[in-house]
Formats: C-alpha cells, structure tokens, sequence
C-alpha cells in the first residue's frame, strides 16, 4: 500500500528543513534598529532629528562639563586658568563641599556625627521599607531618631534617653489598658509619656553633666544639605502617622473628632506652603515671651509635617474610599472592633492602593524642604543663593552650583520614586 | 520619630523664657553676645567666609557695637534676614541691632516704629549699559529697554525720573540680581539699573568687567543706615555713637594701628582725648567704660579703613568714596562733635 503512494508522488521530504537564521534585517541590533527606529520613513526621520537633536545638547555641555576646573581658589582664578574657554567652573563645589552639605557653622571638628547618622538611617529604615529582612532590627529603627538626634545635635545623653522613656512608659500603660478601652489607654499613655517629660525637664539639667560625650551644636548651625535631609526624613516620618490619623478622623462617626479633621485639612491645604513656614518664623515672634528664641527648625518641622499630613490624609482617604462597602461589613461581622478592624482589614488594603499617592507627596514634600532658604534657613539652596553666591570669591557662578543642587536632589528623589515602584510590584497592588 | 527634637527645643525655650525683658544694654550685657540682624549675603556688606566667618561692610558695625559694650568684637550672633523678614526681626526682639543695607525712609523710622542711628552708606540707584552702547549720560537712553526688579522702590524711582526729563523707556520685568545679570549680558536689555553699589558687584563678578560702565547720574537717594528699636533710647544712643565714633575716628586720623598707642595717654588733641576716654566722661554718661571707642576703632579699624578693606577700590567690588568721603574731602560723612 505505502509503495503505490510512494511511486504516485514524485518527491516526499523525509526529514524537517534545518532552521535558518532570521534575515538580517530582522534580528539582532540591525532588526531592533528596524523596529524600533526606522520602521516607516516617518520614524526614521524622527529618529535622525532626534539623534541630531541629542548630539546638539551633548556637543553643548559635554565639552563643558569634562573641560571643567576643579583646582582654583576663586572664579577670577578659573576664568585665568581657562582662558576664556567656556567650560564650568566646578572649584566652587570643592572648595565650598563641606558648605554644601553641612551649613557654614556646623563645627567641622563634628562632622562625622550627621556623616554617621546619615549611613546609620540606611540601617535604621531597611526593616521598615524592606519586609524580608529580620523583624529585630525594628528594634534599631526604634532607637534611632533618639540616636541619631544625639548624634547630630550633642549635648547630654539624657534628654534624648529621657524622650525615649517617656514613649516607652506611654507605651506600656497603653499595652496595658489599651486592651479593655481604646481611649482609656491612649489617653492614659499620653499622661504617662508627658509626666515623664515634665519630670524630665528638672531632672536632666541636674544630672548632665558640664563636659558632655558630644559637645552641643545649635540648631541655627545646621545648614546645607543635612539640613533638607533632617526636614525630609523627619517631616516623612512624622506626616505618615499623622495623616492616617486625620484620615480616619474624617471618616470618623463622631461629629467633634470628623469636624475638627476636615476643617484642619481643608484649612491648611488651602494655605501656602511658604505661609506657614513665614508664619513660624515671624508671626510666632510676636506670640513668645521676648526674649525666648524657640528653635526655628522644630517650628519648621511643626509646619511642614502639619502641611504633608493634611495631603498625606487626603491621598490615604482616597484609598479607603476605593475600598468595597464589603471590607467593611466583613469586618464588622468577624465581630472586630474599630481599631482591630481597622488595623487588620481596612488599612492594609487602604494603603496599599495609596502608595503611589503617598510616594507623591513625599517625593514633593522632599522638594519643598528647599522653601526654609526664604526664611532665612542656610539649607542647600540657602547656603548657594546666599552665603557663597554673595562671597567675592564665587559672585558668578550660577550654572555649576544650581546644577550641583539638582543632581543631589535628582538622586534622592529618583531613589524614593524606584522604591515605589518595587514596593508596588511586590504587593501587586493592581487586582487583575 | 523625633520627639527627642521636641523636649530638647522645649527645655531650651523654657529657660530662655527666664531672662526678662530689661534695657537692651542690659540685655546684651547678661546675655554676653549681640544678636546682630544681617543679610543672608550680599558681596562685600555681609557674607560668611569659607570658614563660616561673617565678613562685610555691615557686619564690621555689629563688630564695633559688640567690642564697645562687650569687648568682645567676636561676641556677635549673626542673624541673616532677608528684606522679607528684617523687621519682623527687630521688632519682635529677636534682634539687638539690624545692619543690613536698608534704607531710612520716613515710614520706616516713623510708622515702623524704628530708630534709624545713622548713615553707614550713602546709596543711590544707577545704571550700568555695556560700553559698546556708547551712552555716556543716562539721558541718553531714550527708547532703552531696562532690566528692572519688580516690586522694588528701584522700579518707581525709574518711572519718576523718565518722566522728568521727558524720555521712554521699556522695562523688562526680572526677579532677582542673578536673573538681572543673566538677562542684562544676554543682551535681553540695554541696560540695568539697581543701587549703584549693588551695579559695582554685579560688574566686578562678570567675566570682563571692563566692557560695561556705570553712568555717572544716581537718581535716588538710598541712605543705608543701621536701626534699632523704637523706645530704648539708651541703645539706640550706644548704636548711634559707635557708629559716629568710627567716622570721628578716620577724621582725626585714628587708625586701628595706632589707637593703643594715642589711647595710652592723653596728647595735644582735646576731642580725640574725650574720643578715646582719656579725658572727660563720655564713656560713663553711656553706661560704657572709658575704653569703649577705643575697642570699636580697634576691632575693624575706622569708617575709612572699614570701607577699604571690605568695598573700597583695591577690593574685586571697587567702590570709590563718592558720597561716603568726609565732609572734609567732599562727602557727607560727618560725625556730631563728641564733647
């Protein structure tokens, strides 16, 4: 049978056509150029005015920023060195380095305390944005805004041991009345934490002692980048739990807590940023007793964390809005409470979709800390606008300083935005 | 996080509260330091070194003030304010004395509720234009187009004077100094106009200073002048007779080089024996010691040393006397006889 269909035909393949390569035109570098370049001559022709346009940029600044003069003393010297070359004048950043980061007055004596403090926030924040990680290292992030306060501002030991006491024996009256009455502990572990800081308050004066372990540096000596870098961080940290908070409160059944939260966040997001911040430095003034000079960064920080947690709440509002009716009604019929349920089903979910919300903030919260500059803070902005701008030495130089300022903040906030981003992608926060 | 921040600026605030408000004298003299208001940084009046060490044509008064009430020129606390947040400063008591460049006008002195001590700089808004313009008068520059900071009283003392002398002009609205230097040598402007010291820096930090001139007309007057509170004439009389003990100082040709040596002992000059407390009284009826003018002179040198070392000709700014010459050479600086 086979035989007669063999012969009826005049050629059978018996074996499979060894795979060719792809053309060359549509594989490799040449095929991806194909593609994605030069598909239709439209795109071919933008693609060459976009080349073109990138080579024009390239050709403008990379021969400046490369012939750059790192060495002189002053501009005038730059300018002799480069001899009317048009190149930068980068000098400025290493003369004026430790300026940029630390302020002016920050004794230089010191600096390995913020340098310290700043490698020990990697530390202290990894368990928190990294979940893998053991959950022990909580305890360090726990110890570290008393640390790290320590570190930066000195003094005696004891004001920051004493801060942390009075959390701690908040906490513990908390823990412990917590459980039978929500409000009973948390008001109780309010009192507890406040009694052991007006004790505090006579006690550390007596035991601390003349010649202390890190000498005091004051508040008004901060400066530079380190100054940005306290406000982000602590402002951050500070607005997060605040605008969960606030957020709940809006929601909240009870008229006097839901009014009190919507008219503080409609209020302060109807103000300026840069109001408030003119507010704490000038208008409180007026209000103090003369004579009592109330550290103008802690009025700062009030200011901006009250600004980042009223937008802070109403991003995480819109999370809890995004929640189904269900969550809730599943909650409620688990037999949880309000603060259970809350803490176990709704926030969760609820922040979960407010990440990108809440990364926005931040990343502009970040920004906004260069605002201190008008009122007279020396932050990064300030010290250039300011101090070395208005130095005989650097009157001149625009291009390489504010390019120096953007290229730290560009890598701060690019860092915060990829977190995000892998946060986002391990909690899978998209419900396909 | 943080609370640490909060009970630390408590606890310092709470003993702050404690000192009283007394006579500002007094206060500076408990406290042991002048809290000095400043700008945040303006080339050759005030500016921090690359050690952190303020410098400048105003900070060399709060210097004087500080070495005649605390013998101390170093015992200074720098406040940096800026035009927003000046007298804010000074009225809530959060400053002693405020150097910094601002002219005495009557609101201020009279509304404000200032005590104006004394002229340290005579100011007055000017032009600059690129040489290639060819302009030697600013009545020249009809039909210019002018880079001008808005909101500024630069802005209507420009419109004042155009409309006098019956010229037109355009303005290019800018916000800052920077932007004015960035807009005006992009040629965006024929020329800019601001205080004619302000011009002489801007000019100093171009790359080839010698392509713009300042035309010769001022056409305001900009009295620069130290404040102090309304009210506490005591202070105020210490602020105002250190500054005119400066300006005394170069008249009578004492220097900081040689007042210990005149200071020693009394010599054939009635005035600079009274200047220098080896005669009369002058320190006491103040509730200084004798001594005083002698530690403000010795601090920074007088008005005229102060003004070389700083602005004057042989600095990157290279401001001529003009106006702040001695009335013996021209000027207006004279100091009230000190009797």
């Amino acid at each position: 049978m086979s035989d007669t269909h063999a012969e009826s035909v005049a050629y059978v393949r018996e074996t499979a056509i060894p795979p060719a390569p792809a053309p060359v035109t549509e594989a490799g570098v040449v095929g991806w150029l194909r593609q994605n370049l030069f598909a239709t001559w439209a795109n071919a022709a933008l693609t060459i005015a976009a080349l073109y346009a990138i080579y024009l940029v390239l050709a403008a600044t990379l021969p400046w920023v490369l012939g750059g003069v790192w060495t002189t003393d002053s501009l005038t010297e730059c300018r002799e060195v480069l001899q009317g070359r048009s190149a930068a004048c980068f000098s400025v950043l290493t003369e004026r380095w430790n300026q940029l980061i630390f302020g002016f007055k920050y004794p230089d004596e010191f600096y390995w305390r913020p340098s310290l403090a700043f490698v020990l926030l990697f530390l202290a924040a990894a368990p928190v944005l990294f979940f893998d990680l053991p959950r022990k290292l909580l305890l360090f992030t726990a110890v570290y805004p008393f640390l790290a306060y320590w570190l930066i501002w000195g003094g005696t030991i004891w004001a920051p041991v004493f801060a942390a006491l009075g959390l701690v024996a908040g906490y513990v009256i908390f823990d412990r009345f917590g459980n039978q009455n929500f409000a009973t502990g948390f008001l109780g572990g309010i009192a507890a934490a406040l009694v052991v800081w007006i004790l505090a308050d006579y006690i550390v004066p007596l035991i601390a002692s003349d010649d202390p372990l890190l000498p005091a540096v004051q508040s008004r000596d901060m400066g530079g980048f380190m100054l940005n870098m306290i406000l982000g961080v602590v402002c951050v940290s500070l607005s997060l739990p605040f605008g969960i908070a606030l957020a709940l409160g809006r929601q909240s059944n009870m008229p006097l807590i839901r009014w009190i939260s919507v008219v503080f966040i409609e209020f302060i997001r109807g103000v300026p940023l840069i109001t408030l911040l003119f507010v704490a430095n000038v208008v409180l003034a007026y209000f103090l007793p003369p004579g009592t000079s109330f550290d103008l960064i802690l009025r700062v920080i009030i200011m901006i964390t009250m600004f980042a947690s009223a937008y802070i709440a109403e991003v995480i509002r819109g999370g809890l809005a995004a929640l189904p009716k269900g969550q809730y009604e599943a909650a409620d019929s688990l037999g949880l409470d309000y603060a259970q349920s809350m803490r176990l089903i709704i926030l969760p979910q609820a922040l979960k979709i407010s990440i990108p919300g809440i990364v926005n903030v931040s990343v502009g919260l970040f920004k906004d800390t260069t605002l201190v500059s008008i009122i007279t803070m020396f932050d990064l902005v300030g010290m250039i606008r300011g101090p070395i701008l208005a130095s005989s030495d650097w009157n001149g130089v625009y291009w390489e300083l504010f390019g120096f300022a953007s290229v730290l903040f560009f890598i701060t906030c690019y860092g915060i935005s990829q977190y995000s981003q892998w946060l986002e992608r391990r909690l899978t926060t998209d419900h396909r | 996080m943080k609370k640490s921040v909060f009970l630390g600026a408590l606890t310092i605030a709470g003993l702050a509260a404690g000192v009283a408000a007394a006579g500002t004298l007094d206060d500076v003299k408990a406290r042991g330091k002048l809290n000095c208001g400043v700008t945040t940084g303006l080339v050759g009046f005030a500016a921090p070194d690359a050690n952190g060490e303020w410098k400048g044509f105003d900070v060399a008064v709060c210097r004087a003030v500080a070495a005649a009430v605390l013998n101390d020129p170093t015992a200074v606390e720098f406040v940096p304010t800026t035009g927003k947040t000046r007298f804010t400063a000074l009225a809530s008591g959060e400053i002693d004395l405020l150097a910094r460049n601002t002219t005495w006008t009557f609101s201020r002195d009279v509304d404000l509720k200032f005590e104006f001590v004394g002229v340290n700089y005579y100011d007055g808004q000017g032009f600059m234009v690129p040489k290639s313009l060819g302009v030697s008068s600013a009545k020249e520059l009809d039909g210019a187009t002018v880079c001008i900071q808005t909101g500024t009283t630069t802005e209507l003392n420009l419109a004042d004077y155009f409309r006098k002398n019956n010229i037109s002009y355009e303005p290019v609205p800018i916000e800052t100094s920077a932007e004015g230097a960035q807009q005006y040598l992009a040629g965006a402007c024929d020329t800019y106009t601001t205080d004619a010291s302000g011009l002489a820096s801007l000019r100093a930090s171009f790359e080839n200073p010698g392509d713009h001139v300042i035309l010769p007309e001022i056409i305001s007057k900009e009295p620069l002048a130290p404040l102090v509170r309304h009210g506490d004439n005591e202070w105020a009389d210490v602020a105002r007779w250190t500054l005119n003990a400066l300006i005394a100082a170069e008249e009578l040709g004492v220097t900081s080089a040689n007042v210990n040596d005149m200071a020693a002992e009394a010599g054939n000059s009635p005035e600079i024996n009274r200047l220098l407390g080896t005669e009369g009284n002058l320190g006491e009826m103040m509730g200084l010691d004798a001594k005083w003018a002698v530690r403000a002179i010795a601090a920074g040198g007088n008005y005229g040393e102060i003004f070389e070392k700083n602005i004057g000709e042989n600095t990157p700014i290279g401001l001529a006397r003009g106006l702040n010459a001695q009335w013996t050479d021209g000027g207006l600086l004279y100091a009230p006889p000190f009797r």
